[in-house]
């Protein structure tokens, strides 16, 4: 559709009016929830294909966002009304996840299908979203997650909710393609998006969960608490490697006070992956994350050199821990030389 | 030395086959169960048997002579007391996951329905629109309606409702029951709920076909006992929530409007996951000729406290301003306030009049000891307004230093709490957030909508803090919007 370009270029030049003229132009021509999707949908899609290859900024990311959150905004004010006749869906994000439109999305492709739909948007701690769920009492609750670093509060939060009696439906990137972390923190639906999300809750009605249960029953793996001994000591871990670097690599004493604080905050994702990876059991969750970390790392012309290093004193700090050793010893770490 | 009447007179039914595999002989009870000619019993070891009604688990002895010795062990009370023990957890499982009562007497009907009665209602007592009443049929969705019925009709029904002092189960002549209530039924019993001291409703089993046994009843108050207590854990759970939600609702931050010439946005977290208020407050005020009232403050303390402060401060500031729009004055005012109340708690805020003039906004900033708010220009310059004052509310004279600023369009001006500057974390986990970050993220904020502002600071905060504890946050944007041009 030509609008995804026409909207590409209006929210990256911050310009809203543009923004919601394109939209909802669109909208008379394609209807409402094609324009949601394919066009704002698109448009955020390729936001984070551009941030992911470094091409725009955090803070473009976000105010590119809000415009696309106003298009939103005029294509919901403007949606045709209709009375909910289907049931009642709580769509919220996983706490600590700043990607709401993928959310914000959904409910409004719900509420066109004709849900009635309570939308509690991005950053809602888990007890909020519970209390919530108690006293409104949902047919579904739908979590979004995008980024994989949230998997272990998006597998909290999901029990969390499954023990009120509530079943969750869950999508996002984070849950892989083809939602295979979904089915293994058992999720009672999985959709690879809005559309097939509202679909599937129109065609079919979303089993109850279970008797409640832990996240360990899902992952017994967990026992080993690899994932809790890293996550517990991050920041040491993250300490240290930053002084064992100082020493291998010469060139770092001379960073400034920002290439300081760049360094610490890729070793603390380095950290932060290879805990999520411990989390969901997944080496390739790790080795996918190193390799755009490599990359990232070249475009922003920085050298890679300080990878190599990094996992190897992660290693050492980790020598205790056969599955940390495993992910980390991959023969194959894809890195860019 | 068994004698051989022994085994003829033990209550165990036995029955010895003999090699060729033709039964031999049966003793006394063996031969009550099966008071016809038996065929040969095909059965293994261990198996259980099912002989006129009951179950037997079947024991094979070999005897010296090559027959075998079948004893019959009567399991059938143990097996029922170990399907009721199931069904028990199972049950208590589905109940004590909901707080929500229209889905706890959801669960309950259906429960009852699948395993004590063909039909089971629950009657809740009655709330402002009547009685909450959940029916289900056995197999059935269960169906959840307020009804107006007359509960007199139903002979313990009333009573079963007021819940205290507990009555015991009724029969109901299923003749004499309301058409409301059941109608072609063999057997109606009324159960009350009993609660954590509250009445938590009735349940009424149906059966059509037979009457219950006294066994049935018996498992059925077991049952409701359960289904009351959680019924009644969630009106109660609901009761405190409905008034935490009202009393805590002005002390929320308000839902910001865009307005024609200036958008607002604002952010708020409470320093505590399980509390949604704390000691950090915005506010904004219509004024006349479409200018705005804005202010942004911090009580000192946390948690409900300060929140229920920020309350009183944030009324009093609204009162102040029907009388004073000057900025001083009106923080000698609240200044005054404080201290002949609670002089324990102080504040920081910043107050701020925003007047759209024609090439922006003008905005007046004046602060009582808070941090000065950041002014993010469209070209991605920062600079602090030069605005200072005294803490408000500890001191009987106060201080304060007036600044004004035009905001061209695209220009922001950020007002934040120092949840956000001392945030304590990072990557290294021993550094603060602060102001000198906070600035030089902001260079890269030029020309942003105010809602993009304010979360990419709090996310900017909430990242360095991580999985720590932080204190109260508030950020809030005022935007020149751009021009409607291009």
């Amino acid at each position: 559709m030509k609008a995804v370009e026409a909207l590409w270029e209006a929210a990256l030049d911050g310009n809203e009016y543009r923004a919601t003229d394109v939209v909802l132009e669109a909208a008379g021509e394609h209807g409402h929830e094609a324009v949601l999707l394919d066009v704002v949908g698109a448009v955020q899609q390729r936001v984070g294909r551009e941030w992911a290859a470094n091409r725009i900024s955090v803070a473009q990311e976000h105010a590119i966002t809000a415009i696309n959150d106003r298009a939103v905004t005029a294509l919901s004010i403007t949606r045709p009304r209709r009375e909910a006749v289907h049931g009642r869906v709580t769509v919220a994000c996983v706490d600590g996840e700043w990607h709401a439109l993928p959310a914000r999305l959904l409910a409004e492709v719900l509420s066109l299908r004709g849900f009635a739909v309570d939308y509690l948007g991005a950053q809602v701690p888990a007890p909020h979203l519970i209390t919530y769920l108690h006293r409104t009492s949902p047919d579904v609750v739908a979590l979004s997650s995008s980024i994989a670093t949230r998997l272990p509060v998006a597998h909290a939060t999901m029990t969390a909710c499954q023990a009120t009696g509530v079943p969750v439906m869950v999508g996002g990137a984070a849950f892989g393609v083809d939602g295979v972390y979904a089915r293994r923190f058992g999720a009672n639906a999985w959709a690879a998006d809005a559309r097939a999300a509202a679909d599937m809750l129109l065609s079919q009605t979303i089993q109850p969960p279970s008797a409640p249960h832990q996240p360990v029953d899902d992952l017994p793996h967990l026992a080993d608490q690899e994932y809790t001994l890293v996550t517990r000591s991050a920041r040491d871990l993250v300490r240290s490697v930053y002084r064992g670097l100082e020493e291998r690599v010469p060139a770092m004493r001379s960073y400034s006070d920002e290439q300081r604080q760049h360094t610490a905050e890729d070793l603390a994702h380095i950290v932060e992956y290879l805990a999520t990876a411990l989390y969901v059991d997944d080496d390739s969750l790790f080795r996918d994350f190193l390799s755009w970390t490599g990359e990232v790392l070249n475009a922003r012309g920085v050298p890679a050199q300080v990878l190599e290093p990094a996992l190897d004193l992660l290693s050492v700090q980790l020598r205790d821990f056969p599955r940390a050793q495993r992910m980390l010893a991959a023969p194959d770490r894809s890195l860019p030389v | 030395m068994v004698t051989v009447s022994n085994w003829l007179r033990s209550p165990c039914p036995a029955l010895v086959v003999d090699a060729v595999g033709a039964v031999h002989g049966m003793n006394d009870a063996a031969r009550s169960l099966f008071p016809e000619q038996v065929v040969p019993p095909q059965w293994r070891h261990g198996e259980s048997v099912h002989v006129a009604e009951r179950s037997y688990a079947a024991h094979r002895v070999d005897n010296e002579d090559g027959s075998v010795t079948w004893w019959l062990l009567d399991e059938t009370d143990l097996l029922l007391e170990r399907e009721r023990a199931a069904l028990l957890a199972r049950m208590s499982g589905a109940l004590m996951t909901s707080l929500n009562p229209e889905r706890c007497m959801t669960v309950v009907a259906e429960l009852a329905a699948a395993h004590l009665a063909d039909e089971a209602l629950v009657i809740a007592p009655q709330s402002d629109h009547g009685h909450p009443v959940t029916r289900c049929l056995r197999g059935e969705t269960p169906t959840y309606e307020l009804q107006h019925v007359d509960v007199e009709e139903v002979v313990g029904l009333s009573e079963a409702l007021r819940g205290f002092p507990p009555v015991p189960s009724r029969w109901i002549d299923p003749a004499a029951a309301p058409g409301w209530l059941a109608q072609d039924v063999v057997s109606i019993v009324v159960t009350p709920l009993p609660g954590h001291g509250v009445p938590a409703g009735a349940l009424i089993l149906i059966r059509r076909d037979k009457r219950f046994t006294e066994d049935e009843e018996a498992f059925a108050r077991l049952f409701a006992s359960r289904a009351g207590v959680a019924i009644s854990a969630a009106s109660l759970f609901t009761q405190q929530a409905v008034i935490t939600d009202r009393l805590t609702h002005d002390l929320l931050p308000p839902a910001l409007r865009r307005y024609e010439h200036v958008e607002l946005a604002g952010r708020y977290r409470a320093s505590g996951d399980t509390e949604r208020v704390g000691g950090d407050f915005y506010d904004v005020h219509e004024l006349p000729d479409d200018e705005l009232f804005v202010v942004l403050g911090d009580v000192c303390g946390k948690g409900l406290d300060a929140a229920a402060q920020t309350g009183k401060v944030r009324t009093a500031l609204h009162a102040l301003l029907q009388v004073v729009t000057d900025h001083d004055k009106m923080l000698q005012a609240l200044n005054q306030a404080l201290l002949t109340t609670d002089k324990s708690r102080f504040i920081t805020t910043v107050v701020g009049t925003v007047r759209p003039v024609d090439d922006g906004l003008h905005v007046t900033l004046t602060s009582g000891g808070h941090l000065p708010p950041l002014i993010v220009r469209a070209n991605g310059a920062v600079e602090a307004a030069r605005t200072k004052g005294t803490l408000v509310g500890i001191l009987p004279r106060i201080m304060t230093t007036t600044d004004e600023v035009l905001l061209a369009p695209g220009d922001s001006c950020l007002l934040y709490t120092d949840g956000i500057t001392e945030a304590h974390g990072g990557p290294l986990g021993d550094e603060e957030f602060g102001e000198d970050r906070l600035r030089r993220a902001l260079t890269d904020c030029g020309g942003m909508p105010a809602e993009a502002l304010v979360e990419h600071v709090h996310m900017l905060a909430a990242q360095w803090v991580g999985s720590g504890v932080h204190d109260d946050m508030a950020v809030l944007a005022i935007t020149a919007p751009r021009r409607r041009s291009s």
